[in-house]
């Protein structure tokens, strides 16, 4: 060993001195930088834009994002094992449709948003069938389905519109706590929220889906059912999609085929802009409740401040693309600082060193 | 003769003191070498030496954090593949990806085709051209093929041919050899014989000495990211090489056992899968080590997955300790007793951007569930026991295994399957791409299991580690077990016919 050269970058041990070894930081991750975000536009909209600080805006903007948030939460746990799910907002459509025909039938209330949500189920199925067990692209299979399922829904309702729900239901919808501001429909939404955090940070089906994510091959190596998983996922998507329907149909009175259009778009937006990874393996729920609710108040700020809705979507795209950068360049700060640090201390061990 | 004669030339490539960091990881510290015009110079070390991490500096993948580059005296950078092509560097990878849809000549011209006068890609241009590189190689090769169904040495050859003609005067060949066969080998090296002598500067990367020391004019040592020394191959032996490869002498010879065999654990019988392998009858006693020898494409590896129910068996069963397993179900295997640490670490053992932790817990997300929930103390503290244990080099639970050696790696892969405490144990490849420090001491593991009782099969392509580590040897041939050998009755001979299907007396 002596004869050779004086290791001056133990190799075993790598550089524990130079370079902090950074864990998970529940304050410095991406997530993290989400929520700073989210609280320093938060903040910024308070003072400057009249009017948002009340509880009318905190109502406004939760009811506002319910369905973008319902939706976001599937729509996580699908993009995190690699996969896409573009048809929710049709299924949304499709159940707004079949809850207003149902009801204008004669059915009763209940019984149409159980139908309502059954016909969300049965799309999930038919989605998770063709990605999972016959093995199609998702990408291809719901960009059919966002057209089919729509179809279907105009098929249902037509071009009318079902409008005479029960009042103390559609009340319920824009109810809210006391004069809080804050709407009675989000005690089942933050339920959600939990669910879908638990499974995916704190269960081993969730562990599953970060594996798939990055490789399905060793996923599939340690025993986890890939199939049943992503199954279970566009299950979960499309019941969910239909809640959300079932939601905008009674908040906004109206049962409509083209409920909820475009709103997939949103969604995505939203849950990447919250730090998901498009490619699979990374992302976290709190990132994506920051995600949904940034992009929601900015959308709710900019409307209170007269900009019109083609700003708004700029602005919507524009903070995608930033959020998609930000990490590359990040990390290309990170490893320019990492060799110029790493350059120093092998200058000075080097200068330290006889010969 | 030619050596020394080479030896003197000028020194053509010169790199001094190339850093290259990930993270936290330093995976070379000093990259050191000289390679002169008209020479090959063989570059030695360990897996995690850095070896692949200074050739994708000159490839120009990675950027270098630090060092001096001079190509012909004058400096050179290579903070692309663009700035590496233009300073006369080419590099052989071990499986070139060509573009199967385009012809031998295309794939050599592409992106710099031959135009005629209508600005239109001159295709008979092209093809003579090609042509005449062939020639000047001295290998027969149809320019007007299309490159799918090329042999791996046949794409090598075309990225020779193309090296060539973009007038490359350093070839860097990364282990250009492991997937050649011998007669393959042969050819490669009377190719770069030739080009040596006409003045070309070989950079060769291998594991076998063999091929260096019949190859290489003059030998780079390189150890834990750090350039070591350089001898000339007349002047240094296999043993001196190894010596500074690891810096301390390796115990090469395997861990001696006496094996005590126990009862029957794993018993495969009439296993089958059509088209693919058949009528499989054998068993592995508890503390017993069976290996699966044979050819590459002989069916091992997916006798191995129908075990494990990866793939799906058409006929027969597999029973551990007496319990039927359902066939084309992991998670029966895992759940009776069966780990699998497959053959490619990278795409079926790890999941690459995961931590440490995380992967090595991966087989066990349900054990340590409560009430559905993962306990994640519990998941990093028995992560972290079993890195311990199995001396896995890393500097913290949470790094991704993707910055560790494939020696660390293949810990981490055994870690996690040793956690679930399994009853058997299917090895593919335990060492493949494996270190030699690090070889010996997987070695000495599953040595050190199969004496804890556990039953051991392990499929391996390296003759050594066959006749060194089993119990039996059972050698396939064309998707059959051509031949079960008791330790005593296995030789490299008897093996290697079995494996071949040749009959002893052919030979």
């Amino acid at each position: 060993m002596s004869e050779h050269a004086t290791v001056a970058v133990d190799t075993t041990a790598p550089l524990a001195d130079v370079v902090p070894v950074r864990g998970p930081r529940w304050y410095a991750g991406r997530d993290a930088t989400m929520v700073y975000i989210l609280l320093a536009f938060l903040a910024y909209a308070a003072l400057s834009i009249p009017r948002f600080a009340s509880p009318v805006t905190t109502g406004f903007l939760l009811l506002d994002v319910v369905p973008t948030l319902l939706i976001a939460m599937p729509m996580t746990l699908i993009i995190v094992t690699g996969e896409i799910d573009l048809s929710v907002a049709s299924i949304a459509g499709l159940s707004s449709a079949v809850l207003g025909v149902a009801w204008a039938s004669g059915t009763g209330i209940w019984v149409s948003i159980f139908l309502a949500l059954g016909a969300g189920l049965l799309a999930g199925i038919f989605n998770g069938v063709l990605v999972a067990y016959v093995g199609l692209p998702s990408l291809a299979v719901t960009i059919g389905t966002l057209a089919l399922f729509r179809g279907l829904a105009l098929v249902v309702i037509g071009d009318n519109a079902v409008a005479n729900f029960p009042n103390e239901i559609t009340a319920l919808a824009s109810a809210k706590l006391g004069t809080s501001g804050i709407p009675l429909v989000i005690l089942p939404v933050v339920f959600v929220v939990l669910v879908f955090g638990l499974v995916l940070h704190h269960t081993a089906f969730g562990r599953g889906l970060y594996a798939m994510g990055y490789s399905k091959d060793a996923a599939h190596f340690v025993g986890i059912n890939v199939g049943n998983s992503k199954f279970w996922l566009y299950v979960a998507s499309g019941l969910v999609s239909a809640a959300a329907g079932v939601f905008w149909t009674l908040r906004y009175t109206s049962a409509r085929s083209d409920n909820a259009s475009g709103l997939e778009l949103t969604v995505i937006a939203a849950v990447l802009l919250g730090g998901v990874s498009i490619f699979g393996g990374k992302g976290s729920i709190p990132g994506v409740l920051a995600g949904v609710l940034l992009i929601g108040s900015l959308n709710y700020a900019l409307r209170l401040g007269r900009v019109s809705d083609v700003v708004l979507v700029t602005v919507t795209g524009l903070l995608l693309i930033a959020s998609v950068i930000a990490p590359s360049v990040s990390a290309a700060v990170g490893r320019w600082r990492h060799s110029q640090r790493l350059r120093r201390h092998l200058a000075r061990d080097q200068g330290a060193e006889p010969g | 003769m030619e050596a020394s004669a080479a030896a003197q030339g000028p020194v053509l490539l010169a790199v001094h003191g190339a850093l290259k960091t990930f993270g936290p990881v330093v995976a070379l510290a000093d990259g050191t070498i000289e390679l002169r015009a008209g020479e090959i110079l063989a570059l030695c070390g360990e897996n995690g030496a850095g070896k692949s991490t200074l050739v994708k500096i000159l490839a120009g993948v990675h950027a270098p954090d630090a060092g001096t580059f001079t190509m012909d005296g004058a400096p050179c950078a290579f903070r692309s593949v663009a700035d590496s092509k233009a300073t006369g560097i080419s590099v052989i990878y071990q499986e070139p990806t060509l573009f199967p849809d385009l012809s031998v000549a295309e794939n050599i011209f592409i992106g710099r085709q031959p135009k005629n006068r209508l600005g239109l890609i001159d295709h008979a241009q092209m093809r003579r051209d090609a042509a005449s590189l062939f020639t000047r190689l001295g290998v027969p090769m149809n320019p007007g093929r299309r490159a799918e169904g090329l042999s791996i040495a046949d794409q090598q050859l075309i990225e020779i041919a193309k090296a060539i003609s973009l007038d490359a005067k350093v070839l860097v060949m990364d282990e250009p050899t492991a997937a050649l066969s011998g007669a393959e080998v042969e050819r490669l090296f009377k190719v770069a014989r030739a080009l040596r002598d006409a003045g070309a500067a070989i950079l060769f990367i291998s594991h076998r000495f063999d091929e260096v020391f019949a190859l290489a004019d003059r030998i780079t040592v390189m150890r834990d990211g750090r350039y070591i020394s350089t001898h000339r191959t007349t002047e240094t032996s296999v043993a001196a090489i190894v010596h500074e490869m690891v810096g301390r002498d390796v115990d090469a010879l395997f861990p001696a056992r006496n094996a005590e065999p126990g009862p029957i654990v794993l018993q495969v019988s009439g296993l089958g899968r059509r088209g693919v392998f058949r009528d499989i009858d054998f068993c592995v006693r508890a503390g017993e080590i069976v290996a699966l020898a044979g050819l590459v494409g002989a069916g091992r590896t997916e006798v191995a997955r129908a075990i494990f129910g990866i793939d799906k068996s058409t006929s027969g069963t597999v029973s551990v300790n007496g319990h039927e397993l359902a066939p084309g179900n992991p998670q029966s295997a895992i759940a009776a007793g069966i780990g699998f640490v497959p053959e490619d670490r990278r795409k079926q053992g790890l999941v690459m951007d995961l931590s440490v932790a995380r992967n090595t817990a991966l087989t066990l997300r349900r054990r340590f569930s409560r009430f559905g929930l993962i306990d994640f103390r519990a998941e990093k503290r028995t992560a972290a026991t079993w890195a311990r244990t199995l001396q896995v080099k890393i500097s913290s639970m949470d790094q991704a295994v993707a910055t560790l050696s494939g020696g660390n790696q293949q810990k981490v892969v055994l870690a996690k399957w040793l956690a679930t405490e399994p009853k058997v144990l299917i090895i593919d490849e335990p060492t493949r791409g494996i270190d030699v420090g690090t070889k010996a001491e997987v070695h000495r593991l599953i040595a050190e299991l199969a004496g804890h009782g556990m039953a051991i099969l392990m499929i391996s392509s390296e003759l050594p580690e066959v006749l060194g580590m089993a119990d039996r040897v059972l050698v396939m041939h064309e998707g059959l077990i051509s031949a079960a050998l008791e330790r005593s009755e296995a030789t490299p001979e008897s093996v290697m016919h079995a494996a071949t299907g040749s009959k002893e007396a052919a030979t």
